[in-house]
């Protein structure tokens, strides 16, 4: 059981090194969605399903979103069509691809070959922490509906009148 | 059943860490930096699900939730404030922003 652990936990290492050393931000957003994955996958193995899930949803699906939307407002311009077409390059996709590959196969695994309950299964369920998140930590809840809030309105306010700033100066 | 110990657990979060705390440190595209505290925040999650799943408290989970939730704020404000960045100067290189005069 314990392989799986080491399999994505060196998965994880690997990618995170290779998103942090990358000297392209596409290429280093691509490795920094295997790192979220496979650490996705070791908190599966470590008995937390639900935020595995959490992991997968919020991390390599809304903030890498983000972090790909930032990059492509950024590079957009006329020559950000031939870095675009560099960037259409089978070579690059190989790395990030025998990585994802490798989890694949390893949650393939776990989800097909092994008896239900040997890996991943929960010591502490989801309605657990369900239940302590709305019973004595429901003050962080509504701290953490109060700091969203405030990261809406900040990034509202941050991204919005542009051009009558750059008009004045 | 996790018969995996805990340590390991807390040593992939350590080396994780170490690994977003060097790219903080050698990189000067802001973007970068930004992802590798986004890989920082996650270290610290897989260390507070690692310690839970061992003392079989739901309190580990709870506080990656809260992690995602900061680290979800922390990011949205963090890459409008470097769109703004790269509108006044240009670049998004984090050396270049040390005027300081708007």
């Amino acid at each position: 059981m314990i392989a799986f652990f080491y399999i994505s936990a060196a998965v994880a290492l690997i990618s995170s090194v290779l998103a942090i050393s990358r000297a392209n931000a596409v290429h280093a957003l691509l490795y920094a969605i295997v790192s979220l994955l496979s650490v996705a996958l070791v908190l599966f193995v470590l008995g937390a399903p639900f935020a595995a899930a959490l992991e997968v949803i919020i991390y390599a699906g809304a903030i890498m979103v983000l972090f790909v939307f930032v990059v492509m407002m950024i590079n957009s311009g006329p020559e950000a069509t031939k870095q675009e077409r560099l960037w259409i390059n089978l070579r690059i996709w190989i790395g990030p691809s025998v990585l994802t590959a490798i989890l694949t196969v390893e949650l393939l695994y776990i989800m097909l070959l092994l008896p239900s309950h040997s890996v991943g299964h929960p010591d502490v369920g989801p309605k657990a922490v369900g239940v302590a998140l709305l019973g004595p930590y429901v003050l962080g809840v509504e701290l953490s509906s109060l700091l969203l809030m405030a990261g809406l309105v900040g990034a509202y306010h941050l991204g919005k009148h542009e051009e009558k700033r750059t008009g004045t100066s | 059943m996790t018969n995996i110990p805990a340590d390991y657990g807390l040593f992939l979060a350590a080396l994780l860490f170490a690994v977003g705390f060097v790219g903080v440190l050698a990189r000067r595209n802001i973007i970068f930096i930004l992802l590798s505290i986004e890989i920082m925040l996650n270290a610290a999650g897989l260390a507070f699900i690692a310690a839970g799943s061992q003392w079989g408290q739901p309190d580990g989970q709870i506080m990656f939730i809260f992690i995602l939730v900061t680290a979800a704020a922390e990011v949205s404000v963090g890459l409008a404030l470097v769109l703004q960045l790269f509108h006044h100067i240009q670049t998004v290189d984090s050396d270049a922003a040390n005027s300081m005069r708007g």
